[in-house]
């Protein structure tokens, strides 16, 4: 590993006290209106169900909170929250599970990465939609017993999708925290 | 430990999380326990909103291409498309049960059974599980719907309702994995499950000795106790033997997906599968009304086609110009060889037909039997090729005319001898000839 690449990936950001100026209400509406585009969107907008703003919530605030307690405290507060919206034959604490998974591990990784550059967010926003899925899919399988299908080139391309749209998705909330410190 | 625990905090307390969350998810499952509180508290929080962002969309975007593109037409468009929705819904019911009607007391069924009864629903938002196929409706409790009510379209089935809430209620549809449904064939009435979670819908449990043909229509067979018996569900697109049971894909009539609105069966009926086949709308045509009878008979009479009818028109006029009655008893035969008046003559020879025409007529006024002179006979001639009756028969009335006629020429036997008899007193008429 030569100096810069080693530099990129182990550089840390300036620490600053960002999470504490989202305030709480701050982030209750922006996961309400995360899970109100998921559940809305498909209505206005067809085949848009790959679509995963939660998932990519929980990602970026594991990823600049670095506190792997905070990170998964609160995916396990976005996943209860998706859960009690999705159908009635699918009991609460599927997605609560995956999700807390998801922001602690987030949260492990933003200790080793720099997790400022672009290319990194989108590596690692296509690994934990993956990650997401295949786990999602798992757990209904073994805890379940429901057969459900799981095609890897489909999730591949929505993790491709979801990547995609991190980036706009994480400068707009990079400007909002850099707004909170200001 | 205290050690232990500070250095693991983090895995600590996700372990704790994580085993939480279990313990909840297998009390839920062990119990079958739908957690109504936290749904209904997130649903109340979330199907607000996007009601007003729906209102909002059709409001303003509807407004527009309302008053820009097409005048008032969307809003137009709308009622005649729940109209005709209702309207296919009641032809189904109806177009089924007059498939009943052989049967000898399909009548008084037919007045007996009521239509399923249904409340309109529309689609307001989605599931949040991306697997799960899912929809919330803006129909809850306060408008009847239960939980486990069949939904669907006149097009066909679209799923169940699995939760019910005060104003929305969420629906399941038939694409989703976990659902199956009992479906029934239209010709063989060979019964199968309905599974769509391969992605395309498949009928299952039906033996490879079962005939179902390529375009067979399925029919749901009630036995999922979820929707009545006879609503369509799809037809067959490929059907091919496999191993142990037949490999039959379904292409869904009702398009669960992308449908706006629903209706949820508040009071389902069964009803019969159709024994002919599902009639496309599209092979349905108007033929042309029929002439009425005096068109057809303007037809006929207005232009000969053939010879033979030309030979009959000519016929007809000469036996007209003679007062010849074809078939009558008594009739003198017609002159064939004189030509009709309508008829164009040669210059020289019109006076000489003329006057053959005048004795022929002269003569056959004297020659002509007193029975077609009388009215009744004129009205009512004797078929073509009966027996030829004598004048005292024909001229008596009534009941007696028949007994006469018996009488004066008895039916023999094949064969039995045959005696002379003397001349009746009456000129016997000719029979006619053609």
């Amino acid at each position: 590993m030569n100096e810069t690449s080693d530099q990129i990936l182990t550089r840390r950001p300036i620490r600053e006290n960002w999470f504490s100026r989202f305030q709480f209400p701050a982030l209750l509406a922006i996961t309400l209106v995360a899970i109100i585009i998921k559940f809305y969107l498909p209505r206005l907008i067809p085949h848009t169900e790959w679509l995963e703003l939660p998932l990519l919530l929980t990602v970026y605030f594991g990823l600049m909170r670095r506190n792997q307690l905070a990170s998964l405290l609160f995916g396990a507060f976005v996943g209860l929250a998706e859960d009690s919206l999705s159908p009635a034959n699918i009991p609460i604490g599927m997605y609560g599970i995956a999700k807390t998974l998801v922001g602690y591990f987030a949260a492990a990784v933003s200790q080793r990465f720099n997790v400022e550059s672009t290319l990194i967010r989108v590596v690692l926003s296509f690994f934990f939609y993956f990650f997401h899925a295949f786990f999602y899919w798992i757990m209904r399988r073994a805890l379940l017993g429901q057969i459900v299908p799981f095609d890897p080139q489909e999730t591949f391309v929505h993790g491709a999708l979801n990547a995609a749209v991190a980036i706009p998705l994480f400068l707009i909330l990079d400007r909002m925290r850099l707004a909170g410190t200001a | 430990m205290e050690a232990l625990l500070s250095r693991f905090k983090n895995l600590t307390v996700l372990l704790i999380v994580i085993v939480a969350q279990l313990l909840y998810l297998a009390y839920q499952v062990k119990t079958a326990r739908d957690e109504r509180l936290i749904r209904v508290w997130a649903v109340s929080a979330v199907t607000p909103m996007a009601g007003i962002v729906e209102a909002i969309r059709r409001n303003t975007i509807g407004f527009l291409e309302d008053y820009f593109i097409l005048l008032d037409t969307r809003e137009q468009n709308r009622k005649l498309h729940a109209e005709n929705d209702h309207l296919q819904m009641e032809n189904i019911y109806y177009r089924n049960q007059l498939a009943t009607a052989e049967h000898a007391r399909a009548l008084s069924v037919f007045q007996q059974q009521s239509p399923s009864k249904t409340v309109a629903a529309r689609v307001i938002g989605n599931s949040t599980v991306v697997t799960a196929k899912a929809v919330f409706i803006d129909r809850g409790s306060t408008s009847g719907i239960d939980q486990g009510m069949a939904v669907v379209t006149p097009e066909g089935i679209v799923g169940k309702v699995t939760a019910v809430y005060p104003l929305v209620s969420q629906v399941l549809l038939v694409t989703d994995p976990t659902f199956k449904v009992g479906v029934e064939s239209q010709k063989g009435h060979v019964h199968g499950v309905l599974n769509c979670g391969g992605g395309s819908c498949l009928v299952e449990q039906i033996q490879n000795e079962d005939k179902i043909d390529i375009g067979e229509w399925f029919y749901t067979s009630g036995e999922d106790r979820i929707f009545p018996k006879g609503f369509p569900v799809g037809k067959v697109v490929s059907s091919q033997p496999g191993q142990g049971t037949k490999d039959i894909r379904l292409s869904l009539s009702g398009a669960p997906g992308g449908v706006d609105e629903v209706l949820v069966i508040l009071q389902g009926a069964h009803q019969q599968i159709p024994d002919a086949p599902k009639q496309e709308q599209a092979a349905v045509r108007m033929l042309p009304p029929p002439p009425s009878d005096t068109e057809a008979k303007d037809t006929q009479n207005s232009k000969p086609q053939t010879e033979a009818d030309k030979i009959v028109q000519r016929y007809d006029a000469l036996g007209k110009q003679e007062g010849h009655v074809y078939g009558g008893v008594g009739s003198n035969m017609p002159d064939f060889n004189r030509k009709p008046e309508g008829a164009i003559k040669p210059a020289l020879n019109q006076e000489s037909s003329e006057h053959q025409t005048a004795e022929t007529a002269a003569a056959q006024t004297k020659s002509k039997p007193e029975s077609l002179k009388t009215p009744a006979a004129r009205e009512s001639p004797p078929v073509l090729g009966a027996r030829p009756q004598s004048k005292l028969a024909t001229t008596n009335s009534g009941g007696t005319e028949k007994q006469s006629a018996t009488k004066s020429s008895p039916v023999l036997p094949l064969g039995a001898p045959r005696h002379k008899q003397s001349p009746p007193q009456a000129q016997e008429p000719t029979p006619p000839e053609r």
